[in-house]
């Protein structure tokens, strides 16, 4: 069972959520950290990391002794990685997609390929929680496919949860993709409210159903429980701005084990999910 | 001309309501929304839209069934498993190669321009502003962050305005590497948390691998005193220059349930002359010079 935790506008408590129903359900659960540009659930989780593994993409490589320089390789890339210029082809590896449409086309074979660092994935435990995440190179501009490597990594036989990135765009579809349920994270204000429609709607896009986490619930308005109630989007839980638990946050405690009385409601919030999940008919989808 | 960029790293540090407090103390000054993916500048701008222009990114492939004879050969190139054993190609998964389309043996196969968005020239009461609107599940924002930017400067040029001030996307990939290059000066959002720290400190590597002068500002900063002070001495570490401290203040989230700024918003607090001093030394500091030469002796280290 996959669990995507997401929310459009930032810094809404995704990882927060994520962290604390992982620690609330304990065995038999994993935790995927997508957020690969800031990954901040082993702030809060704390694993043993048990070892790190550098993740490639392929990016071409020119044998210029077989190369006629006939510009095949520079015709056929949408992503102007390649240039042929007089008797050299220049290669810019950071705007290469790994298509391999150069390699292909090549009527020479003279085009291997090479790894371009995209940054690194580690493997890790905190008691019976599995932990994986990754952690994009600085200066590397493409996320998708380290999310996608992570996501490779995932155990089928855990509950797997996943710690989406902020957003509407690729990275975060890469993290919500193919999930069993999208566990929104929201705040009732304009922006919350905002992004949190621009997300649904990429939600909607993959035809996964969704659930609502509204934060910090009793400052700005009413209006995101109107959008939840108006598109029919379950409220799983709701968690109340208190100062202490932003205290406890800034310092890397979590609200189970701080507050004792949020272990039994993250246990909740797991239930409602996977009643959702086990009953897609009669449940709410965010696919209408 | 001069750009401050406004980001943080991590998401929901303030970026936006201190872009927008930082517009209505502005004079002359031309406002840019990088973020462009969840864009949030304009709940708080309210601009009048004068220009609305189409942003056309990438290519998608499909494949004409009529024309078809299944012999598989896209299946086996595409590397982003995007074309089923049916010949669907997966709007998702397509990364726009093209691959298929040129080696397809019998030219099956389309490749349309996609709109991916829009972006919009408007008109606010702190002044013009550009923004955008990547299409959902989109790819292509830094190509968008991109022309937004160019478009701001395009627009300032031709207004005499001598500043733009642009709020950026969180993370450190693609928007933000496009939010970055060539600014003035990066103003970095952090709150006083375990990981604000952890994700500033990402920022300001990737900003220094650009050689941009930055200044940082702790939003929050009473919820945590001593992570407030640790922000500062790594700032100072990095040669980041810092602007000050703003409250935890709930004024900043009703203002925004007005769609107003700070200053706009109740009567005067300690909360404004904080960021009215934050503002002050920003366009007081040597990298604000008025010709907007880059000051590479502030740029992060």
């Amino acid at each position: 069972m996959i669990i995507s935790v997401a929310s459009g506008k930032g810094g809404t408590g995704k990882t927060t959520i994520s962290v604390n129903m992982a620690l609330a359900l304990g065995a038999g659960v994993e935790l995927l950290d997508c957020d690969v540009e800031e990954p901040n659930a082993h702030l809060f989780l704390k694993p043993v990391i048990e070892r790190s593994e550098r993740v490639e993409v392929p990016v071409p490589l020119v044998d210029l002794k077989k190369c006629t320089f006939c510009r095949k390789c520079s015709d056929i890339c949408r992503f102007n990685a390649l240039a042929v210029v007089g008797k050299k082809v220049l290669v810019f590896q950071e705007l290469c997609h790994s298509c391999g449409g150069c390699m292909a086309v090549c009527p020479e074979g003279a085009i291997t390929e090479t790894g371009r660092e995209l940054g690194t994935v580690n493997f890790g435990a905190r008691g019976d929680i599995r932990f994986i995440n990754g952690q994009l190179r600085v200066g590397e501009a493409m996320s998708p496919p380290l999310i996608k490597r992570v996501r490779a990594e995932a155990d089928l036989q855990l509950i797997t949860i996943i710690d989406a990135p902020p957003g509407t765009s690729c990275p975060v579809i890469a993290a919500m993709n193919g999930a069993d349920f999208i566990l929104m994270v929201t705040e009732p204000t304009p922006f919350g409210l905002h992004d949190l429609k621009l997300a649904v709607e990429a939600v909607r896009l993959l035809g996964i159903p969704c659930g609502l986490v509204i934060n910090r619930a009793d400052i700005g308005d009413r209006k995101v429980f109107d959008y939840a109630e108006s598109e029919k989007l379950p409220v799983l839980l709701t968690i109340p701005f208190d100062r202490r638990i932003a205290v406890a946050y800034s310092q890397g405690k979590n609200i189970v084990d701080e507050f004792p009385e949020w272990r039994e409601r993250f246990g909740d919030l797991f239930r409602k999910i996977e009643a959702i999940i086990k009953d897609r008919g009669e449940a709410v989808s965010c696919a209408k | 001309m001069r750009e401050i960029v406004i980001i943080s790293g991590k998401g929901g540090t303030g970026k936006t309501s201190l872009t927008a407090a930082f517009a209505s103390l502005a004079k002359n000054s031309v406002l840019c929304d990088a973020d462009v993916d969840a864009a949030d500048l304009h709940l708080l701008m309210q601009p009048e839209v004068r220009q609305r222009t189409d942003f056309m990114g990438g290519c998608k492939a499909i494949i004409n069934k009529d024309l078809c004879t299944n012999c598989g050969t896209c299946i086996d190139l595409c590397r982003f498993g995007a074309i089923s054993e049916q010949f669907q190609v997966d709007a998702i998964r397509c990364e726009g190669c093209g691959v298929c389309v040129d080696f397809c043996p019998v030219a099956a196969i389309d490749f349309p321009v996609q709109r991916c968005g829009e972006w919009y020239l408007s008109e606010t009461r702190f002044g013009p502003m550009v923004h955008a609107r990547l299409g959902i599940g989109e790819e292509n924002s830094g190509k968008l962050v991109s022309l937004v930017r160019k478009e701001a400067r395009q627009l300032a040029e031709k207004q005499g305005a001598d500043l733009i001030i642009t709020d950026g996307p969180p993370g450190i990939g693609c928007p933000v590497i496009a939010s970055i290059g060539g600014a003035t000066v990066l103003v970095i959002v952090v709150e006083p948390t375990v990981s604000g720290i952890h994700d500033m400190e990402r920022v300001v590597d990737l900003a220094a691998h650009f050689k941009v002068p930055g200044m940082v500002c702790v939003n929050k900063f009473d919820l945590n005193i001593k992570m407030t002070e640790a922000i500062e001495q790594l700032a100072l570490r990095r040669n980041v220059a810092v602007l000050g401290r703003v409250s935890f203040d709930p004024s900043f989230t009703r203002s925004m349930v007005e769609g107003k700024t700070l200053f706009e918003y109740g009567e005067p607090t300690a909360t404004w002359q904080q960021v009215r001093d934050i503002w002050t030394h920003i366009t007081s500091s040597p990298s604000m010079n008025t010709l907007g030469i880059v000051d590479l002796k502030s740029s992060i280290q």
